[in-house]
């Protein structure tokens, strides 16, 4: 049997370096192209302010970049130290958009980033530009591969099992990097990212303007931020809605969780706006309602019904039934591939063999699962409902605010009137971390989301894990938090000093 | 376009180029990054070196990283097995890693001393773990790797760290340093200037000497070692796992392949060839011929080494039978041919402007360049 302790270590263990190296990769994601935008606003008009934007921002930007890197470089080979299971099982699919991303993206990112930043007096106007764009460019890509191979793993297409190597194969390249799932969620995140590139551009300088430092500087940047942000907040929504909309075709649990929604009810089904939900009673012991929304967003149709937690519980119970038909057949096939009795019973099956093996985790053999374990599995199948039904409203809540602060910071860019309203400054200032705080919450909605599932409907998390020690994995863990933690502050440091000293870093004699 | 079989030796080689991609390419930086707290007397010799891989080390280190990730989408089985069983020895690897971003990015953001001699020494250690750790890795696959498969393909790894540092692993690992820093060293004569090219010169002459001598002692070693023979598998052209096969155990198993194909051995001997024209010219100004033979070097000896092992890529030592091979632990034909695409359209597009990024930063980097940019450098 699979040790639970190791399992629940190695998932903390990828959270916490996933979550650390997400709090660098959007702000990358947004001020590459905020750098774009200036420098081709410096070559087009000629004026020198624009330089200064370009490289002052760049610094801020490779600051942020570092530990972009460093925390990247764990999570290319994180899967084999971690999740060795999974690897073998699904790396026949899952590798692929990752070793393309090194050769398609991250190449390109890295060679152009050294450009960018040592470049400067050895290539032309335009061919600077040029770098800084193909920079943009190659980061960006690295976000459509990583989100085609987590697509993958939210909704798992183009592929099927082989019960010779005991594993999932690719069958259709297209239908994986043409994943719906997928390119939502590209769009989704790197908006996400283009909204916090703009909140770290509009948060500082309205602090510049505050002080009345750099005011013209200050004016211009807030200017392009306020436009950039404006477009990346729509888009985050509207395309948070398109999520909304794959997640309910392709994993109606995550749905029914991040709603709380217990029942099936009558389409379109009302949306929770606030829910105390328990998961003993398997009801909400308060909710707030507005009717119809939710059936709206998620099936854009009045008529067609969403499925409730006890609904889809019942549905897996079934499922899960098949599933070990189909496990026990597959080891009828592996002992003897000539027997054409469990051939057959494996095809009937195969559709739920993901289904089979939830119940490993309480049982080595299928054969010995009794009701009561197939009943746990069956809870199983729903992640935890107050985490997501909370993260999600977080997420949510903060995307709206920005929103309204985008659209206001913009309304007032355009009338020109943003520099003598303190209160727009402030709140553009204090809204910074506002970001992040959304990025990372919407991460957990996707991926504790995806619970009890590291591929859904194909593979359990539990079954996923190395088989490594307790006291390895918390060594690990140690490792890995306290250096990122040592690293953060170091980065947090320069962070503040270099957006204190400003743009006059640029032509200072010594910092 | 190409069977099954033949993409699979394929994958072997690519996997092999993009080794020695990282090696000539990001190894240079390492080797530079190792030789930093010894050659650079001072701050602004230090700058001088870390100014001369500065917009390149990047780029350089995405070798590493396709590497790891090809591995994972050819040969996914090696990917689960050698990075779970070596947990701590790859963990070691990206923990030294780690120090090489910030490193760069953070060291001469600020005047104070003592921040940036604390990142010169994490620079260093960022740079020669990993080039000793491969090392200490690949003399552990010529040992053997304890680990099993069950029938589910699940591996389970039954060795511990330290035992990987054993002699023989450590003297690859002398062999992987010095390579790499002869990489650094003749990469850094030819494009810096005056005393410190001088002291380069000189670490690049007991580079090449003790690579000679411990590539020399290794090779020695691995003929009396016990070696692992492939006594039989079924068709390799067909679809494998690595449970059906045989697989032996002889002395001097690892020089069959040399013995039965003699023209092998000009890939050891071009190792040498590659140390000897360094060391014949890294004193006489000739500092691209310098850096051109030590690359070629790096081609030989993980060439040298991924031959003696051919076919095996992880050869089990608790249980022989289920080593890992280039034949039965591969992806699908379908992964293979679409990561040939890949790599066929992109290899050459990556290699093109990595040239041109050279190019455009081309020429000596010198101490009045380091002052008269104090502000933009690193």
């Amino acid at each position: 049997m699979i040790n639970e302790t190791v399992v629940d270590l190695s998932r903390l263990q990828f959270a916490a370096t996933a979550l650390y190296h997400f709090l660098f990769v959007p702000l990358t994601l947004g001020l590459s192209w905020l750098l774009v935008i200036m420098e081709a606003a410096y070559v087009m008009s000629g004026k020198e302010i624009y330089k200064d934007m370009t490289r002052f921002w760049g610094k801020l930007y490779g600051i942020n970049f570092a530990l972009g890197v460093t925390t990247g470089i764990t999570m290319e080979f994180q899967f084999g130290t971690n999740w060795a299971y999974y690897s073998h099982y699904v790396g026949d699919i899952f590798g692929a958009p990752l070793a393309i991303e090194g050769l398609m993206a991250f190449f390109l990112e890295s060679t152009m980033v050294g450009l960018f930043f040592f470049g400067w007096n050895r290539l032309s106007k335009a061919g600077h530009l040029t770098v800084t764009t193909l920079m943009a460019l190659g980061t960006n890509l690295s976000a459509v591969l990583i989100l085609i191979a987590n697509g993958w793993m939210q909704n798992p297409v183009g592929s099927a099992f082989n019960p010779v190597t005991m594993r999932m194969e690719l069958t259709d390249f297209a239908a994986l990097v043409f994943n719906p799932v997928a390119q939502s969620k590209f769009v989704h995140t790197v908006s996400a990212g283009y909204v916090t590139g703009s909140l770290f551009v509009l948060g500082i300088s309205s602090w510049y303007l505050l002080k009345g430092q750099h005011v013209e500087f200050a004016r211009r940047s807030f200017r392009i931020a306020a436009a950039f942000g404006l477009a990346g907040t729509a888009s985050v929504i509207v395309l948070g809605d398109e999520s909304g909309y794959s997640v309910g075709e392709a994993q109606h649990s995550k749905l029914a969780a991040i709603e709380a929604m217990w029942e099936t009810e009558p389409a379109p089904a009302g949306f929770n706006l606030i829910a105390i939900p328990n998961e003993a009673r398997q009801a909400n012991d308060f909710e707030l309602r507005i009717p119809y929304v939710l059936g709206l967003i998620a099936t854009r149709s009045t008529t067609e019904v969403i499925p409730g937690i006890k609904e889809i519980r019942e549905k897996n119970r079934q499922r899960i039934e098949s599933g070990i038909q189909a496990a026990i057949a597959l080891e009828g096939m592996r002992k003897n591939p000539q027997d054409e009795a469990a051939r057959a019973a494996f095809m009937a099956h195969e559709k739920d063999l993901g289904y089979g093996l939830l119940v490993k985790k309480y049982v080595e053999d299928p054969r010995q699962a009794t009701p009561e374990i197939i009943h746990k599995a069956a809870m199983d199948s729903v992640p935890r409902i107050a985490p997501l039904f909370w993260s999600f409203r977080v997420m949510v809540g903060l995307g709206v605010a920005m929103l309204a602060l985008m659209v206001v910071a913009f309304w007032h860019s355009v009338k020109g009137s943003f520099q003598d309203k303190p209160w727009l400054l402030k709140w553009a200032l204090y809204s910074i971390p506002m970001p992040w705080i959304a990025i990372e919450a919407g991460w957990l909605v996707a991926e504790y989301g995806r619970q009890p599932w590291t591929v859904f409907g194909v593979l359990p998390t539990h079954l996923s894990a190395s088989s490594l020690s307790v006291e390895s994995l918390w060594g690990s863990i140690a490792g890995f938090v306290g250096f990122y933690s040592l690293l953060l502050v170091a980065e947090m440091y320069l962070m503040f000093k270099y957006a204190r000293l400003g743009p006059s870093v640029l032509h200072a004699k010594t910092a | 376009m190409f069977d099954y079989a033949t993409l699979k030796l394929i994958w072997w080689l690519l996997v092999g180029v993009l080794l020695i991609g990282f090696a000539i390419m990001d190894g240079h930086d390492m080797g530079v990054g190792t030789l930093l707290p010894f050659l650079g007397k001072d701050d602004t010799d230090r700058r001088v070196m870390i100014n001369s891989v500065a917009p390149h080390w990047d780029g350089n280190q995405v070798w590493f990283i396709t590497a790891g990730g090809a591995v994972f989408a050819a040969w996914p089985l090696v990917y689960a097995t050698a990075f779970s069983g070596l947990y701590w020895a790859l963990l070691l690897v990206l923990f030294a890693l780690f120090f090489r971003p910030v490193g760069f990015e953070y060291r001469s953001k600020l005047p104070n001393p003592a921040w940036r001699k604390g990142w010169d020494w994490g620079l260093f250690a960022g740079s020669a773990v990993p080039a000793l750790v491969f090392g200490v890795a690949f003399g552990n696959l010529f040992q053997g790797v304890p680990f099993d498969l069950d029938d589910s393909m699940r591996s389970s790894y039954s060795g511990s760290f330290w035992a990987l540092l054993n002699p023989f692993a450590l003297l690859c690992g002398v062999v992987s340093l010095s390579l790499l820093t002869l990489q650094g060293a003749t990469f850094l004569s030819h494009r810096v200037e005056g005393p410190l090219q001088r002291r380069t010169i000189l670490a690049a002459r007991v580079c090449g000497v003790v690579l000679l001598v411990s590539f020399s002692l290794a090779g020695m070693w691995v003929a009396r070692m016990e070696g692992y023979v492939l006594e039989s598998i079924p068709d390799v052209r067909g679809v494998l796992t690595p449970l059906m096969k045989e697989v032996g155990r002889a002395p001097g198993g690892w020089f069959a392949n040399f013995n039965n194909f003699p023209q092998l051995w000009i890939i050891p001997v071009l190792a040498y060839a590659g140390v000897g024209v360094v060391l014949a010219s890294i004193g006489s100004g000739w500092t691209l011929l310098s850096f051109v033979a030590s690359s070629v070097a790096c081609v030989s000896v993980i060439l040298t080494a991924g031959v003696a092992l051919f076919p095996f890529v992880l050869p089990s030592s608790a249980h022989p039978a289920v080593s890992l091979t280039l034949w039965d632990s591969t992806s699908s034909e379908l992964t293979l041919k679409v990561m040939l695409w890949a790599a066929l359209i992109f290899t050459p597009i990556v290699v093109a402007y990595t040239s041109w990024a050279y190019r455009v930063m081309a020429g000596k980097i010198t101490r009045d360049y380091i002052a008269a940019n104090d502000k933009q450098l690193y």
